[in-house]
This record gives structure tokens, sequence and C-alpha cells, in this order.
């Protein structure tokens, strides 16, 4: 075929499309929940951080789920879960990559309340990040590795993988890593 | 890797003084923030879509920086197509939502906020996405590379930016 059909591409991504919006739905609905509003009333900035560290997901694990089927398609990587030099550094290059812009985020949301005139505690930011930023991290990392290599091993191209699983796991495990900072740094502060 | 996550970082930020300046509305009305996570990650999902189909059309020698081409043409009217169908659906979801929530938006408020301000971001995704993979190409780099970070982001912002220009008429 040489030409596109609007019917064949609205066809084919739908499906994709249409398992995102349940996860975006998920992910509202705990941004939407009593207990997050509350939440967000309690810790000024929470608000302001949200973007920032919901786009930062698609970045870091993005771009290891990107390293690994490289890796993966040239060889380097065995598709086995076992130690392998290529592999860890892989793997805590992110989590380094991740838990440092999770607090950098903190910092710059809570220097953006200084400047616009808000109240803000950067103890409580940090903490909400770091949490929240430990946790996305301990769970992408472990369901990225996991389901490429077994989805390789199944004959799946992970390029086709990755891009969905980051977006999905991203958006409803990032919301809600951060209400369980939210609730964590609430009980110690 | 890490630089530009914070700069983009950096960015992002404008989408959430956004939020934090409509906190009492967002607060008050839990459909709307249900429709933020949704819309951002649908505008996503519908630019990688269509930045990838495109660039890939570039590889091939088709793409046209053309409105009369076939290809631009039929991959518009998809990610139209899509983006009203999704759109559609997320009205409907976010009301319902809201409702058990304890929102009180109308299920017209909220299908009318989520529609209109989709179809808007639907049209900004087809342009950007066109003037992007064009623009990559001109400038050397690999379409493949550049466009689905740039659009992605871009559209980030630009949707909580529409999201609340069109809910702030609405409500």
């Amino acid at each position: 075929m040489v030409h596109d059909s609007a019917l064949d591409v609205y066809r084919s991504a739908l499906p994709v499309i249409l398992v995102s919006l349940v996860a975006g739905l998920f992910a509202g609905t705990i941004l939407g929940s009593e207990t997050m509003r509350a939440g967000i009333e309690s810790v000024p900035g929470l608000l302001l951080l949200l973007p920032a560290f919901l786009a930062t997901r698609g970045g870091v694990y993005g771009s290891l789920g990107a390293r690994l089927s490289s890796g993966l398609h040239q060889g380097v990587i065995e598709p086995r879960f076992e130690r392998d030099e290529r592999l860890t550094n892989a793997v805590v290059a992110s989590f380094v990559n991740g838990m440092a812009v999770s607090v950098f985020i903190a910092v710059v949301a809570y220097l953006v309340l200084l400047v616009s005139g808000g109240e803000g505690s950067l103890l409580q930011l940090v903490g909400v990040m770091v949490i929240a930023g430990f946790l996305s991290a301990l769970l992408m990392l472990s369901v990225l590795v996991a389901v490429v290599f077994v989805g390789y091993r199944r004959g799946y191209d992970p390029d086709n993988i990755v891009g969905p699983l980051v977006t999905t796991l991203g958006d409803v495990f990032g919301v809600f890593f951060l209400l369980v900072g939210v609730v964590l740094v609430g009980w110690v502060l | 890797m890490l630089p530009l996550l914070a700069g983009l970082s950096v960015l992002q930020m404008v989408s959430g003084s956004v939020l934090e300046a409509f906190e009492e509305t967002l607060l008050a009305y839990p459909s709307l923030l249900i429709l933020v996570p949704v819309q951002i990650g649908t505008a996503g999902n519908l630019a990688s879509i269509m930045c990838a189909r495109l660039s890939t059309q570039l590889h091939l020698g088709t793409f046209e920086l053309d409105p009369s081409n076939p290809d631009v043409r039929a991959n518009t009217l998809a990610i139209l197509g899509l983006a009203a169908t999704v759109f559609l659906a997320v009205g409907v979801a976010a009301w319902a939502i809201g409702q058990v929530l304890g929102g009180s938006l109308s299920l017209l408020e909220v299908f009318t906020i989520s529609m209109v301000s989709g179809m808007a971001l639907a049209v900004l995704v087809v342009v950007l996405s066109v003037l992007s993979v064009w623009g990559s190409f001109r400038l050397g780099y690999d379409p493949d590379d550049t466009t689905i970070p740039i659009v992605t982001n871009v559209c980030d912002i630009t949707g909580v930016l529409i999201l609340f220009a069109v809910a702030s008429v609405v409500i």
C-alpha cells in the first residue's frame, strides 16, 4: 500500500489510545479523590510540581526502555535476569536520573512558590518527591525490565511495548505514589 | 540526559503554575482534576502516532508539507477522528466519576469542556507534528529522535492552558 487511509490509521491506533485512556482515567480518579484533594490543600506547591513530575517519568524510563530494546536488538544485552554490567549500568543510571530529577523538581517548585509570594515548605516538597520518585523508580525499573525481557523472548519487538507501557504505568503510578508520598510526609512532619 | 530533564521540568512549571492558580476551582470540581492527566496523556499519544507516521513517510520519501498530500490528509483525519472518539468518552467518564467523588458540574458542562479543549488540542497536535517533522528534516535532524519529545512537551503545557481557558469560559 502506498498511501495511508484515515480509517486504517484510526482502526490500528484506537485500541492503544483506549487502553491509555483507561489508565489516564484511573490517574485522574486518584487525583480527584478526597484524600488527594486534602493532600493538595495541605501541601502548597503540589499542583505546581505535578506536571513536571509526570512528564519526567516518560523521559527517564522511556529512555531506559529505548536503551534496553536497542541493546537486545544488537545482542549486547541478553534477555535474562542475571548480573550483567550493561544492564546494571542502564538501570542504575535511570535510578540516579529519576531521583535527581525528582529532588530538582521539588526545589524548583519551592523557588517558584517563594518568588510568587506563596508559602511552602522545602522539606515537605522534597520529602514527597523523594518518596514518590523512589517508589516509581522501583516499580518502573522492575516492571520495565521484566516485561521487555519476557516480551522479547516471546517474539515481541520491545520498541513497540516500551512506549505504551511507560505512559500507562507512569501516569497511574506517578499520581498514586505522589499520594503515598503526601500521606507519609504528613505523618512524619 | 540530566540537563535536558532538568530543563524540561522547569518548562513544565508553566503548566504547574496554571494548575496552582486554579487550585480552588480544581478542588471544588473533581471532574476537572480527572481531566488533567487524561487530556495531557491523550494529546501525547496522538502526537506520538502522528509524528511517528509522518517521520516514516519522510524516510520513505512520500512526505510533503502540503495540505493536498494524501498521507498528511489521511493522518490528520484519523487523528481528529481518534480525538473525537476519545474526548467524547472522556467527557462522560469524567462527569460520572466526578459525581461519585462529590462534584457538582453538569454532564453538559464537563462534556463541553472535554470536547472543546480536546479538539482544540488535537488540531494543535496535527499542526505541531507536521511543522516539527518538516522543521527537523530541514535542519538535518532525524525526526524520529526529535519530534515526539518536542510535540509531547509542548502539548503537556498547552494542554493545561487550553483546558483551563475552556473551563473558565464554561463554568
